[in-house]
């Protein structure tokens, strides 16, 4: 049911742990839906220096969060603040559909460090103006 | 690698090669109809009774009392829209259990919209029923009394002979669905007062696609499928004769050695369940801690869920299971772990891990040893391990 891409990803997870001095921490989904999703992002000059994730969740969604963090990995805030969760699908060769919803984790996820790392600079991010890090954007 | 071990056995079982053996014979040369009347309908019709007589002995019934069906599924469908409509006249309420099996908690949701009227009793922190709930929850109209004899998820064993004996007592029939059970316990339909029970091949190493009703002499039950005369004209269609067969060949291998059998398996369950114990924190054993199917063994793994659990184990060549929503194809993980009270990511990180005979110890201390790395493996990705 996997595409060998996610399960590649599932088997060896990009990007696996915490950082202690993150600059950003984005925390998303819930207990209840069985998918929660953690990414920590140490921010240089803009510049996404370092990215780390902690997932509790199925296999698509363990696999999202891998192929999310090595997307933004390197890349600029402003870059970082457009992947989509089309891409991390894309990225990973298809999922099916019920397990859309990873990908869309794995998207607000990075929104989420973002715009925590925006808060906490007093910076104004462009794409996140209308961020909501509290919305429960767990549909099925 | 290469290694493969099969540890999910209330799925379904691997049919035994004696089984197939009787079976095949039915597919050459004894391929004659049992409804012809010639010699070689005749030999299908005798390979079907002596299956029969063998299902009967098995559970304590008569021959007359045992109708082959499809399953499991179409055994509990029949029984209780059979008597939920051959009873009208007397009541429409229905009272079961929150842990059924979908094949029944599917069925009742559909008599609901027919006008039946069910109550859905609670169980208790190890899944057995509420009794006092069951009693006061019989009225003038109730007809049927349907709770499963042990649970396909975590193995827990309810009380039937009090279940039976309340029945019968109120007058109200009662059916169980015993397609877990047969394989592990030995059941008497008449010292527990059953009046109808499901019972399905696949499950205890016979062919899939065959199943039997048990059908207590005299309950009022309607057709269910309706069309030629076979079983007693009370369920249509040209039997599967070699299913049949197959299914009467696993009830005697089982019956022979049902004790070194049951011994057997009981022994490889306590080694799983003190080998994860032993070796594994944070976790908890759902389903009674005694009365329990001898196969059964069923964890919950604090901050992992379910699904990444059995993708990792199957890389170990491991087959299990899971009662995680990602791996129900719904939103909500499985409404037995509900039912028992499992918070919800506790109920998302719960593993299933049935056994039959052919597995060892070799088996099982492989499967702690593999468990022991995977867990560790998840609960490193997790954020809720702090
Ligand atoms: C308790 C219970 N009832 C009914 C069924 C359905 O049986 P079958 O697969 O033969 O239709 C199963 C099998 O999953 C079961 O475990
Ligand atoms: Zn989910």
């Amino acid at each position: 049911m996997y595409t060998e891409k996610v399960m590649e990803h599932f088997r060896n997870p990009r990007n696996v742990g915490e950082i202690k001095d993150a600059d950003g921490i984005g925390m998303v989904g819930n207990a209840k839906c069985g998918d929660i999703m953690k990414i920590y992002m140490k921010i240089n000059n803009g510049i996404i220096d370092d990215v780390k994730f902690q997932t509790f969740g199925c296999g698509s969604a363990i696999a999202s969060s891998s192929m999310a963090t090595e997307l933004i990995k390197g890349k600029s805030v402003d870059e970082a603040v457009e992947l989509t969760n089309k891409a991390v699908v894309e990225a990973l060769g298809g999922l099916p559909k019920v397990k859309v919803h990873c990908s869309v984790l794995a998207e607000q996820a990075v929104k989420s460090a973002l715009y925590d790392y925006a808060q906490k600079n007093n910076l104004v991010v462009k794409g996140l103006e209308d961020f909501n890090p509290d919305e429960d954007v767990h549909e099925h | 690698m290469g290694k493969k071990v099969y540890m999910d056995n209330a799925a379904t079982t691997q049919t035994k090669q004696e089984v197939i053996n009787e079976m095949i014979k039915y597919f050459n040369e004894m391929y004659g109809n049992p409804s012809s009347i010639y010699d070689l309908g005749r030999t299908s019709k005798r390979a079907i009774n002596k299956a029969r007589t063998s299902v009967a002995k098995f559970i304590n019934a008569d021959e007359d009392e045992i109708y082959f069906t499809s399953g499991g599924t179409e055994s509990d469908n029949w029984a209780l829209k059979g008597v939920a409509n051959a009873n009208k006249s007397k009541g429409n309420h229905i009272i079961t259990s929150k842990i059924e099996h979908h094949a029944i908690l599917h069925t009742c949701e559909y008599l609901e919209k027919q006008g039946y009227e069910v109550t859905y009793l609670d169980v208790d922190e190890n899944g057995v029923v509420n009794i006092e709930q069951l009693k006061e929850s019989i009225k003038d109209n109730t007809i049927l009394i349907t709770i499963m004899f042990a649970n396909n998820e975590i193995g827990t064993i309810q009380p039937i002979k009090e279940i039976g004996k309340i029945a019968k007592e109120k007058g109200i029939l009662f059916h169980t669905d015993a397609v877990q059970a047969v394989g592990g316990l030995r059941i008497d339909v008449k010292d527990l007062n059953i009046d109808l029970l499901s019972m399905s091949a696949h499950k205890i190493n016979g062919p899939k696609g065959i199943g039997a009703l048990y059908v207590k002499k005299g309950t009022k039950l309607d057709n269910f499928m309706h069309g030629g005369a076979q079983e007693s004209k009370k369920r249509a269609g040209t039997e599967s004769v070699q299913n049949i067969v197959g299914f009467g060949k696993a009830v005697e291998i089982l019956e022979e050695n049902f004790d070194e059998h049951i011994e057997k398996i009981t022994k490889l369950r306590d080694r799983l369940i003190k080998g994860i114990k032993d070796n594994i924190a944070d976790i908890k054993l759902n389903g009674h801690p005694v009365n329990r199917l001898a196969n059964n063994v069923n964890f919950s793994f604090n901050y992992i869920e379910g699904e990444s659990l059995l993708l990792y184990l199957d890389m170990e060549g491991i087959s299990a299971s899971s009662g995680s929503a990602c791996t129900s194809g719904s939103l909500d993980p499985s409404h037995v772990l509900m039912a028992i009270g499992l918070k919800h990511e506790i109920a998302h990180g719960s593993l299933r891990l049935t056994l039959s005979d052919s597995n060892t110890e070799e088996e099982v201390d492989y499967v702690v040893q593999k468990l022991v790395d995977v867990v560790n493996r998840l609960r490193v990705i997790s954020p809720l391990k702090g």
